[in-house]
């Protein structure tokens, strides 16, 4: 089994690549592989607790506690949330707070990286 | 285990959205990762700006000014100042009209680093050489 590590930069909603990233980390995850999961810029209000489920907008919290669960490490860019007044406390427990380093570091040990990026 | 080497390949134009800006700011934190990582491990970055990236390296960016955030220079320059390898590509240069001197460096800050204008088929060799390859 291999180390994938992805990112994510896209926001939750406006943008599917979000919901593409959790799908590909649940795949991945499946299958038996160790994942790690980057989320920086827009890609940080994925961590945000409490997220309503409308129907007309992508939702994250379920998956991403499904992924915590399987294993997953999540981490998102501390800087990035604080900036988008997401606060700790609010953030989804498991969901790591860190800053970009732990995405280079956890590049070094992966087999194959995929970078989502933004807009 | 080997070094591990990383291109940041900064494509997208400063300011219409923070992904150039991202692409600085991942590469610089190399200088932090040992942190997390074992003795003898080591992430060697490499910054490539092509297509419209290359606009990030203007100098003189009023950013402050006109958006009350750090500029995209800044972040350039910062670069530089932590040893980063810079390569610009020489054709996007010459498509957008821009000369040498119309770009950044970091003297003041007293860098040794500077900006390395390359035909785009050295950045190619460099992306073949790296290990994995974060686009921005």
């Amino acid at each position: 089994m291999g180390v994938l590590t992805l990112a994510c930069f896209s926001s939750l909603v406006g943008s599917k690549s979000l919901d593409f990233t959790l799908k590909l980390a649940k795949t991945a995850a499946d299958k038996g592989h160790t994942v790690n999961l980057w989320l920086s810029s827009n890609g940080t209000m994925i961590g945000k607790a409490h997220q309503k489920h409308l129907k007309d907008y992508s939702h994250a919290e379920k998956p991403v506690r499904e992924l915590l669960e399987k294993g997953v490490q999540i981490c998102e860019c501390e800087a990035c949330a604080l900036a988008r007044g997401i606060q700790k406390p609010e953030a989804i427990e498991g969901v790591q707070w860190n800053a970009m380093h732990w995405y280079l570091a956890k590049i070094y040990s992966s087999d194959r990286v995929l970078h989502v990026g933004g807009e | 285990m080997a070094d591990i080497k990383l291109a940041f390949v900064i494509q997208r134009p400063p300011y219409k959205s923070e992904t150039s800006t991202l692409g600085f700011t991942h590469a610089i934190s190399y200088q932090v990762v040992e942190m997390l990582l074992e003795d003898g491990q080591n992430v060697i970055p490499t910054v490539c700006l092509v297509g419209e990236g290359v606009l990030n390296l203007i100098k003189d960016q009023k950013a402050m000014e006109n958006y009350g955030v750090t500029s995209v220079e800044s972040h350039g320059k910062n670069s530089l100042l932590v040893d980063l390898d810079m390569l610009v590509c020489k054709e996007d240069m010459e498509r957008f009209g821009l000369a040498e001197d119309r770009l950044l460096d970091a003297e003041d800050m007293g860098a040794d680093k500077k900006l390395q204008i390359v035909p785009y088929a050295e950045i190619q060799k460099v992306l073949e050489d790296s290990n994995h390859l974060l686009f921005f």
